[in-house]
């Protein structure tokens, strides 16, 4: 066989690896499942009536794009963990001592990533539908959107798989994951209109990725003006997979058990 | 066949910034034999098994497992050798079975010999019933059998068992021994590392022993021990005054003075047969008697002592609170 046959194999032999823990570990189901339910309904009742969204029918048409991109950004962070854990218990020597295709180990992860985005995506559609969401596009932007989800969840499943396999243990990639990405995902257009913010903060919430990811998954959900922020979020996504997919093969390739 | 070596390394140098982990090491493992890497912890020993089983690039000096350079033909060795660290390297939340079935298929096995396989390694390492369960319900001993059963799934001609039983019971350590044995006598050349002395002794054929990155001592653990010297002879004299009359009687035995404590002679043999003959001979000739007479073997650890100095293994007393500590 092929080195491509083994690529796609023992992806999927470790992406089945990684989707069992989320049916066996309960608590991480909570987090794909009942987490979002609460964010959605958080943010739309407690911060809804305060938060005014010019242009925009309603505020849950404004937050739901938001808080799903969130929420993809976010499910990476199995992957960190999972890594991180498996460098702790001497897993990752297993593998590397192993004739399978190296960087199996991480894009097997990041496909159960997207298996449990999917999770995610569907319950908070239902919730969102439930409280009065609704898409005002065309099905083509529908599904295009969809995509860009899916897209961004990806990239920034290869910026925890850097996490997990630098951070020196699960522990110390969850702080770091949270230090660095609420800061980014908070000062967007995710959850307030950025017009909203201090003078001084609106340029950075302006040219934040982050922004450009939510206003693109809007535009193709709601029909709003999109402006060039698909492309961006196109280039935002595909250049972070550029520099952290190499970056977590090269760490790796030379990770240590700790 | 008298050149043919499962494991070779020559000039194995590797550092960590400024710490010298492996300062120019050598190794020839003949095929089919049990070869164990011997020494106290941060000696090398790991850093060697890293380097034999492609995870860890040397700064310099080269080495073949298998047959195959491991810097140039890492995927070939990698096809050939099973890998059992110190740590138990299973999933906790698979099942026994769906860790090997794991293992199997990323070997390209197959989907239905890694199942058979699977199935048959329960079997041997006594897991059948414990194959349907979650691995993180496993005491530390089903792990590291697990471990070693995953270590096998390939049926690799060479296997390296990095500490295996560190951190175990004594009854876990013994199943442990026994499967160790068993799959030797089934050809299998292994690459032990221990701390433990008697783990050395009872298991490996030759031992090179290890300390600070250079490998101190090497053969069987017969020639290990008579670098240190022979047996050692215990004489309780049944009268306490003939004891000066003993000494000189046995002088002639050893190089070293014998000595004596409360009607005990103690004297250090030369390493040739009959020297325990002799001397009872000598004694009866002075007509000397003696209650009771004991032959003391050198251990492993009198030859680490002997060579570097320093006990081999921590106090018993420590050990307890570092597993506890150490391990989950």
């Amino acid at each position: 066989m092929s080195t491509l046959t083994y690529a796609v194999s023992d992806t999927l032999v470790l992406a089945k690896r990684s989707l069992y823990r989320i049916r066996r570990q309960p608590d991480l189901l909570v987090g794909f499942t009942i987490q979002p339910i609460m964010f959605v309904l958080l943010f739309a009742y407690v911060f809804g009536g305060a938060i005014a969204t010019p242009g925009f029918d309603n505020y849950i048409d404004f937050l739901l794009p938001g808080i799903i991109v969130q929420s993809m950004v976010f499910g990476g962070f199995v992957t960190a963990l999972g890594l991180s854990e498996d460098l702790k218990k001497g897993l990752i020597d297993r593998f590397r001592s192993l004739p399978m295709w190296g960087p199996a180990v991480l894009t097997g992860r990041i496909l159960a990533d997207v298996g449990s985005n999917a999770i995610q995506l569907v319950v908070m559609f239902a919730v969102g539908f439930a409280i009065g969401f609704r898409f005002s596009s065309g099905a083509p932007e529908v599904v295009a959107g969809i995509a860009l989800v899916f897209l961004i969840g990806y990239a920034f499943s290869w910026v925890f798989a850097f996490i997990g396999l630098t951070a020196s243990s699960p522990e110390a990639a969850n702080a770091y994951g949270f230090t660095i990405l609420f800061p980014i995902t908070f000062i967007s257009s995710a959850f307030v209109p950025v017009e909203s913010m201090p003078d001084w903060l609106q340029p950075f919430a302006e040219h934040n990725p982050f922004s450009a990811m939510v206003d693109a998954v809007r535009a193709l959900f709601l029909g709003t003006p999109a402006g060039n922020s698909v492309w961006l979020a196109v280039v935002w996504s595909l250049a972070i997979v550029a520099v952290f997919a190499p970056l977590s093969a090269w760490r790796y390739r030379r990770s240590v058990t700790r | 066949m008298a050149r043919e070596f499962a494991i070779e390394a020559a000039g194995l140098r590797k550092s960590y910034g400024a710490v010298e982990a492996l300062r120019g090491v050598d190794l020839h493992v003949g095929a089919g034999r049990v070869y164990g890497l011997l020494g106290p912890n941060g000696a090398g020993k790991t850093t060697i098994v890293r380097i034999l089983t492609t995870l860890l690039v040397p700064d310099s000096g080269s080495a073949r497992v298998a047959g195959h350079d491991v810097l140039r033909e890492g995927q070939k060795v990698r096809e050939r050798i099973g890998l059992a660290g110190q740590y138990a390297a299973v999933d906790e939340n698979l099942t026994g079975f769906e860790n090997l079935e794991m293992v199997g298929k990323l070997y390209h096995l197959g989907r239905r010999a890694s199942r058979e396989r699977a199935d048959e390694l329960l079997t041997d390492f006594d897991l059948t019933e414990a194959g349907g369960r979650l691995v993180r319900t496993y005491s530390g001993g089903m792990r590291r059998r697990l471990d070693l059963a995953a270590a096998l799934v390939a049926r690799p001609p060479v296997l390296f068992l990095d500490e295996p039983t560190t951190g175990l019971d004594i009854r876990s350590r013994m199943v442990l021994w026994d499967a160790i044995e068993a799959l030797v006598s089934g050809g299998t050349t292994v690459l032990l590392t221990t701390q433990y002395l008697d783990e050395a002794d009872r298991l490996a054929e030759r031992i090179a022993v290890i300390d600070q990155g250079l490998v101190i001592a090497e053969g069987t653990s017969t020639e290990l021990k008579a670098q240190v010297g022979g047996d050692r002879l215990e004489l309780r004299l049944d009268d306490p005054s003939h004891a000066d009359a003993a000494l000189v009687a046995l002088s002639q035995l050893s190089d070293c003075r014998p000595s004596l404590e409360n009607g005990t002679v103690r004297i250090l043999l030369k390493h040739e047969p009959g020297e325990i003959a002799r001397a009872v001979r000598l004694l009866d000739d002075a007509g000397i008697g003696f209650d009771d007479v004991a032959v003391a073997r050198p251990t492993l650890d009198d030859v680490f002592l002997t060579l570097t100095g320093h006990a081999a293994e921590p106090s018993e007393e420590e050990e307890p609170v570092a597993e506890t500590a150490g391990r989950r």
